[in-house]
């Protein structure tokens, strides 16, 4: 009976053929039936315009080969159905099924974008809830679905600044930004036609009000800044810092991202900020990743209000809903139609679910989850800002990288343990950021055993670092050349 | 880490050798070392003007882009093009081979407030402990 299967089909150990090496030429996936009108070739019916002949070699394949080729790539993904997906920043939390089911009933699935506003009243009022939920959890007075990601929901928001800078006579020249902020938001203000200025944080990781106060000069438009901030730490003196802002003439915007740490139980607006965006693919369980697509609303002020992008679902005198696209200091279109529709339904349909109470527990378990990791790893792995934290921890791979293992070290080892690798290396005013964020999806089994994970890496590296430094062992392809990946990328769709 | 001595350095980790009016600047070797392996770096072009503590162009690593600033004002006089088409070179020879762009400079006194190779290194050692 020993050594009776004497290697494994190649699926089950080894890197799947790309669909193109499987190809054997004349093998076909359909069958079409004879032609019952004489043939006429493609070009001629269509003319040479609509007519492509530069692509070549599409495989030839028969559709079990298809099925197989695709499920088995299916299935070397990691996903939040699969185990705990700690990427810090990202909130990758479980999207309940129920949305789905929601998502996929008839008359919100089916109906169509350009079908007349009588016959999508539902679909119209689904909007308008989301909206007015949104605004409420935030704080605002008044909300867009447009944008379709959060980097859009910053550019929608910054440009809605400066439209209103500009109406009050001058946009002014900079937007100030924090040394912990998410890449994209000195995009977006660039984007925006605004220069950034870098303020530097404090020894506690916060916005240092002595330098905020150095760089407001009359120049600046606004202040950008996200809460909590990207060390999983809440900006204790926010009220004061959107004060000292306003006192200038700027705005505040502030990054949703993080907003799983506040949901429930602080709102925005009422610590002082004009304008933000939430990411429904993370604060909301709409899908993340996979292509989502996402969602980044946008939230205002009043006085912001106009400046909305197009069209503004409103609710008439009469109990109906219409599409107002006639608000002259509008911004403008930021998207086609309303947005990424389904991913209103399915936040609402979190929304309603959970309720408030839900929502707000939801909110503590993150944040309780967070602080359990934080307490439990820092004995071993470097806490640089050492505070209680909301829904995320950072740490340092200071004391791993007296061994020579770094933090992307220590995350390749992790996905050994079975784990998706938490963030490494940002924010990055923590040298070597080890950045985890469970979500309130993880249970205490799982974040115990996560924990161990954690603790038997820190273990291995004291012991013999070179083994780590070999990581990982179990996956079909181990240390990628990412920088000969990136220096010189052979970019094609065939072998 | 290297830290030679006919460089002056500044606080955002860059170098600069002047001779004559002309100063070379590229970015340090415990710049390259953070960034880790750097795939892409983007310059200005000769005839371009640069400023002191201003942004000239970036250096991209796996990790992270990276703003790079002008230690001095001046005219640029020339981009490397072996950097820019093996940004390799950054990780291996940052204070040589990889020089990123050489300046015109418009005040040879704008050196004066950078620091030296001793300074340099003990300001790295506290920004390590930070």
């Amino acid at each position: 009976m020993e050594n009776r299967i004497r290697h494994a089909r190649t699926h089950i150990t080894r890197n799947e053929d790309l669909i193109f090496e499987r190809t054997s030429p004349g093998k076909s996936g359909v069958e079409l039936p004879p032609l019952d009108v004489p043939s006429v070739p493609a070009d001629q019916l269509l003319g040479s315009d609509f007519h492509r002949d530069e692509v070549e070699g599409f495989p030839e394949v028969s559709e079990l080969e298809v099925i197989r080729h695709f499920t088995r790539l299916s299935t070397w993904n990691y996903g939040v159905d699969t185990g705990l997906y700690p990427l810090g920043s990202c909130t990758m939390k479980y999207n309940p099924r129920v949305n789905e089911v929601v998502a996929r009933l008839d008359g919100l699935a089916t109906d169509h974008p350009y079908a007349p506003e009588a016959l999508a009243q539902g679909c119209l009022r689904v909007l308008h809830e989301t909206a007015r939920c949104l605004a409420e959890i935030t704080g605002m007075d008044a909300v867009s679905l447009q944008p379709a990601a959060g980097a859009q929901g910053e550019l929608t928001g910054i440009l809605m600044i400066r439209a209103c800078l500009a109406e009050r006579g001058n946009p002014r020249k900079y937007i100030l930004i924090p040394d912990s902020a998410h890449g994209t938001n000195p995009a977006s203000a660039t984007i925006s036609g605004y220069e950034v200025r870098n303020i530097k944080s404090n020894a506690q990781g916060c916005v240092d009000l002595a330098e905020l106060d150095r760089a407001l000069t009359e120049d600046v438009a606004g202040l950008m800044l996200t809460n909590p901030n990207t060390l999983g730490i809440f900006e204790a003196k926010i009220a004061e810092i959107c004060e000292l802002v306003h006192s200038r003439g700027g705005l505040v915007y502030m990054d949703g991202a993080n907003m799983n740490a506040l949901v429930g139980v602080a709102r925005p607006a009422d610590f002082g900020v004009d304008v933000m965006h939430l990411n429904l693919h993370k604060t909301f369980t709409t899908p993340h990743g996979g292509g989502g697509p996402g969602s980044g609303p946008v939230a205002v002020k009043r006085f912001l209000e106009p400046y909305l992008p197009l069209p503004v679902v409103e609710k008439t005198a009469d109990g109906t809903y219409r599409l107002d696209s006639s608000r002259p200091k509008s911004i403008g279109r930021v998207r086609a139609f309303c947005g990424n529709f389904g991913m209103a339904v399915r936040a609402l349909a979190y929304i309603l679910a959970n309720g408030y109470e839900g929502l707000r527990q939801t909110t503590e378990d993150a944040v309780l989850n967070a602080n359990y990791v934080m307490t439990r790893l820092k004995d071993l792995y470097d806490l640089p800002y050492d505070q209680p934290c909301m829904h995320e921890c950072v740490f340092s791979d200071r004391r791993q990288a007296a061994r020579g293992v770094r933090t992307m070290d220590i995350a390749k080892r992790l996905i050994d343990y079975g784990f998706h690798p938490y963030t490494t290396a940002f924010p990055l005013i923590v040298s070597g950021a080890l950045m985890i964020e469970p979500t309130e999806s993880a249970g205490k089994t799982e974040l115990d055993e996560f924990i161990e994970a954690m603790r038997a890496i820190a273990e291995e590296i004291e012991e013999d670092p070179q083994f780590v430094l070999k990581a990982p062992y179990s996956t079909r392809v181990s240390r990628l050349d990412e920088a000969t990946a990136a220096r010189k990328p052979i970019l094609r769709w065939k072998p | 880490m290297n830290f030679p001595d006919n460089l002056k350095y500044t606080k955002d980790h860059e170098w600069i050798r002047v001779d004559e009016n002309i100063g070379t600047i590229g970015i340090t070797d415990y710049a390259q070392k953070e960034l880790g392996d750097i795939v892409f770096v983007e310059l200005p072009k000769a005839g371009d003007h640069v400023t002191a503590k201003e942004s000239f162009g970036t250096v991209e690593s796996v990790k992270a882009v990276s703003e790079i600033y002008s230690p001095v004002d001046g005219e640029v006089v020339a981009a490397n093009p072996k950097v820019q088409a093996s940004p390799e070179l950054l990780n291996a020879d940052p204070h040589g081979d990889a020089w990123l762009i050489r300046v015109r400079l418009a005040d040879r006194s704008d050196i004066e407030g950078l620091m030296t190779a001793e300074d340099y290194e003990a300001y790295i050692s506290q920004e390590k402990a930070h």
